[in-house]
């Protein structure tokens, strides 16, 4: 008798739900998708901003805010590949060559925060357009799939994590963000699924994606030789190849190449590589950018 | 193109300048031609008065200095270059990148626009010196296919020349393929 009912009712923890009480309860205790910030003593607080940091129509305007990148990030049988350049600028000065532009999103499921080989669960993000604007919303974003995960038991979906970040871009549309990020993540609901972000309030579901400065660079060469079936070695391979034209043509690109793949299990790093070896590398073992001459 | 309407789709955009030179043009409308019939004027003034042909480096400064020259004028020429030719007496082939601003540099491929961001990290990775021209060909439709694929603008097809020994010959080339994305 024990045995029909074990086979017939839910696993235990099926039931254990909030109740709607509790649910209202944790609900209100939160701040509401749309944070209120103190806004500054001004009419139009957003073209304010504009006035302020627009260096492209007014080249000594007194905020740089950083910017210029090259983020790509690709599906292919084998998963997603994420890889992104390294360099952040303000205006025509490179103010670092080491930036982190992948950011996991998510980190519960992890269980313990120890430097391994392992495939780690959850998703990750991109970043690029403001630094600020990108970190800080990728870590709120963070913060809400972490509830969700609490919350619900299970791992959120991308698509309803890119909902999240695009909800919130949307609702601040018009004050001044300024971020193009990109959402990778493989979950039993969706398998592998990437979605495109921006400060406009734009969300797009996708195979293929580059953003920043650089993208169109990063296109010409993945365009030309991706293939939704290659190997997991080949993908790894043309997104560094990738983010090397790139960081090659593009001013505001550069620093080291950081390379993710996510699979089923998570997500797994494949290095923090200096371009420079790996440029020279590339042409003198490939003959490949024979535009540059490497003899005085 | 003229505001919104496209006055003529086959359009040659290039001029030959001596038997083994050919400049393809780009730029501000009447400029480029003006600019282009009187560079090759002057190529085949010379020709005729000293009776040697001008190697495409000599036609490369030339057009160079006329531009540099232009551009201190109270009506310059807006026109951005591409000059390509072999060598009559060497048989080397050589191309020059040229813009409005009269620089000029040598390079082994060029593009001028907004090609040049699509097309130069492709020509980065594929182009070598060694390439035959079935591969150079190949290499071009990898281009087009790029540019049709992320460009806003239907360009309406390209005009391909090539320059040999020989001379100029235009090549065949399909401008009709349909350019799936991923």
């Amino acid at each position: 008798m024990d045995k029909l009912v074990a086979q017939y009712s839910r696993p235990a923890h099926q039931n254990e739900f909030y109740s709607e009480q509790e649910q209202q309860d944790l609900n209100e205790s939160l701040p509401p998708l749309s944070l209120k910030f103190s806004m500054p003593p001004i009419d139009n607080s957003a073209s304010f901003l504009r006035a302020m940091t627009d260096d492209h129509s007014n080249p000594s305007c007194p905020i740089k805010i950083a910017h210029g990148t090259t983020t790509l990030a690709f599906r292919f049988q084998g998963g997603i590949i994420v890889c992104t350049d390294s360099r952040a600028t303000a205006g025509n000065w490179i103010a670092s060559q080491t930036v982190k532009k992948v950011i996991p999103v998510s980190r519960l499921s992890r269980g313990e925060d120890k430097p391994s080989n392992d495939p780690t669960p959850g998703l990750l993000g991109t970043m690029a357009g403001g630094a600020a604007d990108c970190q800080y919303w990728l870590r709120y974003l963070s913060q809400q799939c972490t509830l969700h995960e609490i919350r619900h038991k299970r791992r959120i979906t991308v698509a309803a994590a890119s909902k999240i970040l695009a909800n919130l871009t949307y609702a601040y549309k018009g004050y001044g963000l300024s971020m193009g990020t990109m959402l990778a993540g493989v979950t039993p609901q969706e398998g592998p699924a990437l979605y495109y972000i921006d400060s406009d309030g734009t969300r797009l579901p996708g195979n293929l994606f580059c953003v920043g400065s650089g993208q169109t660079f990063a296109y010409g060469v993945l365009d030309a030789n991706y293939k939704y079936e290659m190997s997991e070695q080949d993908a790894l391979a043309l997104g560094r190849r990738a983010i090397l034209a790139a960081m090659h043509r593009d001013a505001y690109s550069g620093g080291f190449i950081n390379l993710y793949h996510v699979k089923e299990e998570g997500w797994v790093h494949h290095g923090f590589d200096d371009m420079n070896p790996i440029f020279w590398k590339t042409k003198l073992d490939n003959g490949e950018f024979s535009n540059v001459t490497s003899e005085l | 193109m003229r505001g919104p309407t496209i006055i003529k789709a086959e359009d040659d955009k290039t001029r030959q300048l001596n038997k083994h030179t050919l400049m393809a043009f780009s730029g501000e409308a009447g400029d480029t031609v003006q600019f282009a019939e009187y560079v090759q004027a002057n190529v085949s003034l010379y020709t005729m008065r000293n009776d040697t042909e001008l190697s495409p480096a000599a036609v490369s400064s030339f057009v160079r200095g006329e531009l540099a020259r232009s551009l201190r004028s109270r009506s310059p020429y807006t026109v951005n270059l591409l000059l390509g030719g072999v060598d009559p007496v060497t048989q080397e082939p050589s191309l020059y990148w040229i813009d409005y601003l009269a620089s000029l540099a040598p390079v082994p491929y060029a593009a001028h626009g907004y090609a040049q961001y699509y097309c130069l990290s492709l020509l980065d990775k594929h182009h070598n010196p060694n390439i035959s021209l079935e591969e150079g060909m190949k290499l071009l439709e990898r281009c087009t296919d790029e540019l049709k694929r992320r460009l806003p603008i239907d360009y309406k097809g390209v005009l391909v020349k090539v320059i040999t020994k020989d001379g100029v010959k235009v090549m065949d080339f399909d401008n009709d393929r349909v350019v799936r994305s991923a």
